[in-house]
């Protein structure tokens, strides 16, 4: 189906790990070959699910590969992730996930019990999130082929009503909302790899976030401009998308950006910014300044959402880009995440 | 966080601010290096540059270990690992460093194996549990690491380990320091002096900086407080028409040093007669050297290592950067060919390479902007 016109902007000779690591590689990987050999040109902003018509209905459709190792850590497990992943995509996207497929690549030799567990984790997160598994498929591949097991999911789900998103009508004056504390999956994963020496008193935040999103909606959904998952990549790269996105700067407060000790002690110490660091149970939402307050306290009032923020707002400048204002009043850049966050030296 | 907000106090800082507008004389420029990679990074990181008056320079040095590594020497760190049954290990710092044919972690997605380890040690437990395979430490950085790596040769000697060994790139900063000033194209007028390197050497390493060339050095902390202060410690003096050596951050820095730790590097390490440095070039008595007795441990006596020479791009500027004559953004290739993402210098590369920080934090950013925040 490429057609000679296809023009591939993506140069390099292979593949790496930092393709895959969410940031400004995965980006270039997704707008430099797939985007254009897959979806023709004409195509606009990506965003975390596809909204398809048939026949006059509205849906929404996602779908996410899960490779995590650890399977399991404190808070969470690979079947956890893989169910409110998809179903935190949908939500983002300003619809209510219904109908899962699941797709499992298992490693010959996997114990059964391992792979019974995490399809029991999957079973109570989606009765949790209130989604129907639908369907699935399995594939084994030989031992040393795979990490244990792999797990995609793709959901289809009903657009919520009274919200409209997208990155367009993002404006100067907007207000950036964060859900809770940030970088508490990412930091848990690396601590839970076992290579650091370091422990922490820390759980990953996987959870769904739609009920969040249907009480913003509820409360606010006409000033509901955007929403995003901040998962790889974090925080800072979510919002780098928004400002391209978007053509307008973002600028966030420091101080208003909630991070547990516990995180900012790790990444104090391995030299990673938590803006940088990934979550599974967090979400942003750029709300009109009118509702924005509103918003806040929908967010606030729900479980789950009481350590929510404004974090921030869009200002016509820097265009494209986002600053972060310090607590002394000096401001900083942050941009996207380039390749994988690695520990530092000294 | 205990220990750090203390040193990140709003209040503080913006006093320490005005103490440093007070102090600077508005009729005079002042040049001062912070020599410590870390301390670039942190300048950045919490825009401590939108704190100075525009008469208070700083000046990035040389202090990024990564940073002054030649290319040379992780080609020939990648060349020893490509043989069968072989793990490099190395800090993370070094994974993204790009060699002739790629970096670490393009090694890595090619099929060697790549380890990242957040201490020698690591590396040595590595080599404990993979007994077939021959563990390759790729050893980087300033007094500040040096003495983890002579521990951790003392301990595989003591152990008996026969599949570990240690690709020696440890480099001392007084050297570099010294270079630095006998650059005719350098003027400075002070030194925010190496945190950690101190907590190793002690602050008596650099009292020629004082005596000899007349410019004082104020050993520093990295938090914002522990800098400003540290300016704030420099400009009086200058004000004074003092050169002394000053301890800022002797809440972590004894004045005489780390005994133990000096102890250590000098029962594994020798100097170099000289050492390759990107940018700076040959430098005499500027790097170590593992000890005869402990060539079993030592990855160059151990194994023929090809000696790879490479000079830098042409037209990359990393050393005028690195010297602090150039600023990053006035060299030709930054944010074009070299960017984070694909470096073409090392400088690009770590966290506390200044061009990265620079990059990363400072560059495209308005002055404007922090009024639009609020």
């Amino acid at each position: 189906m490429a057609t000679p016109a296809t023009k591939i902007r993506f140069r390099e000779p292979q593949i790496e790990m930092a393709h895959g690591a969410g940031g400004k590689a995965s980006r270039r990987l997704v707008e430099g070959l797939f985007a254009p050999i897959l979806f023709g040109a004409g195509q606009g902003p990506l965003g975390d699910a596809a909204h398809i018509q048939i026949n006059g209905t509205r849906i929404a459709m996602t779908t996410d590969s899960f490779v995590v190792k650890p399977l399991r850590f404190p808070g969470g497990s690979i079947g956890e992730l893989a169910i409110n992943g998809t179903v935190n995509d949908l939500a983002v996207s300003g619809a209510k996930a219904e109908a899962l497929v699941v797709t499992f690549v298992l490693e010959a030799g996997l114990p059964t019990d391992i792979l019974e567990a995490e399809v029991r984790a999957m079973a109570d997160a989606a009765e949790k999130a209130g989604v129907v598994i639908a369907g699935g498929d399995t594939k084994v591949v030989e031992h040393g082929k795979a990490d244990h097991m792999y797990v995609t999911t793709t959901g289809i789900g009903r657009l919520l009503s009274g919200v409209e998103i997208s990155p367009g009508s993002v404006r100067p004056g907007d207000k950036v909302l964060l859900s809770g504390p940030i970088g508490d999956h990412g930091i848990t994963i690396l601590l839970a790899r076992g290579d650091l020496d370091l422990e922490a008193d820390l759980r990953s935040d996987t959870r769904s976030v739609l009920p969040l999103v249907q009480a913003l909606v509820r409360e606010a959904g006409k000033g509901v401009r955007w929403m995003r998952d901040p998962t790889r990549g974090g925080v800072a790269t979510s919002l780098n998308e928004l400002a391209r996105d978007c053509g307008h700067g973002i600028v966030i407060c420091e101080e208003k950006i909630p991070v547990r000790d516990s995180v900012r002690g790790a990444c104090e110490l391995l030299g990673l910014d938590p803006l940088h660091i990934a979550n599974e149970g967090q979400f942003l939402a750029i709300v009109s300044a009118e509702l924005a307050d509103t918003a806040l306290r929908a967010l606030r009032a729900t479980p789950g959402g009481e350590e929510a923020e404004m974090i921030g707002q869009i200002c016509e400048q820097p265009a494209g880009a986002v600053l972060v204002t310090t607590l002394y009043g000096g401001t900083r850049l942050v941009d996207m995440l380039v390749g994988d966050p690695l520990p530092r030296i000294c | 966080m205990k220990f750090v907000d203390e040193f990140r106090s709003p209040r503080l800082i913006s006093r320490t601010g005005e103490e440093i507008r007070r102090l600077a004389d508005p009729n005079r420029h002042y040049r001062i290096m912070e020599v410590c990679g870390g301390h670039t990074h942190a300048i950045y990181r919490f825009g401590l540059k939108d704190l100075l008056p525009s008469n208070v320079e700083l000046i990035h040095g040389p202090g990024c270990p990564v940073c002054v590594l030649p290319m040379g020497r992780i080609d020939d760190g990648l060349s020893l690992a490509a043989e069968p049954n072989f793990i490099f290990a190395a800090f993370g710092d070094m994974m993204r460093v790009p060699g002739t044919h790629g970096s670490p972690l393009e090694y890595k997605a090619r099929g060697m194996d790549v380890r990242i380890v957040y201490s020698p040690t690591d590396a040595l437990k590595l080599a404990r549990s993979n007994p077939e395979k021959h563990v390759m430490f790729f050893a980087i950085g300033f007094e500040t690491t040096a003495p983890s790596t002579a521990l951790t040769l003392v301990r595989a000697k003591a152990e008996g380990l026969r599949n570990f060994s240690v690709f020696c790139n440890h480099v001392t900063i007084i050297p570099a320091i010294r270079a630095i000033l006998d650059s005719p194209d350098m003027r400075l007028d002070g030194f925010v002096g190496p945190g950690h390197v101190s907590t190793v050497i002690g602050c008596r390493p650099y009292d020629w900086i004082a005596k000899d060339e007349g410019k004082p050095v104020v050993v520093s902390g990295f938090e914002p407080l522990d800098i400003l202060q540290s300016i704030v410690m420099l400009l009086r003096q200058l004000r004074k028409g003092e050169a002394k050596v000053e301890n800022q951050y002797k809440r972590v820095v004894p004045w005489e040093g780390n005994r133990a730790a000096l102890r250590a590097m000098a029962e594994v390490f020798e100097l170099r007669p000289y050492f390759e440095w990107r940018g700076l070039g040959f430098i005499s008595q500027s790097a170590l050297k593992i000890r005869a007795s402990y060539a079993a441990w030592d990855s160059e006596q151990r194994f023929s290592v090809p000696g790879v020479r490479v000079t830098d791009p042409k037209a990359a500027q990393c050393g005028e950067v690195l010297k602090g004559v150039l600023k990053p953004a006035q060299c030709k290739l930054f944010g074009r060919e070299c960017t984070p993402e694909q470096p073409v210098g090392a400088l690009m590369v770590s966290s506390e390479g200044s061009c990265a920080a620079y990059f990363n934090y400072e560059h495209r950013k308005p002055i404007a902007i922090a009024a639009a925040a609020n």
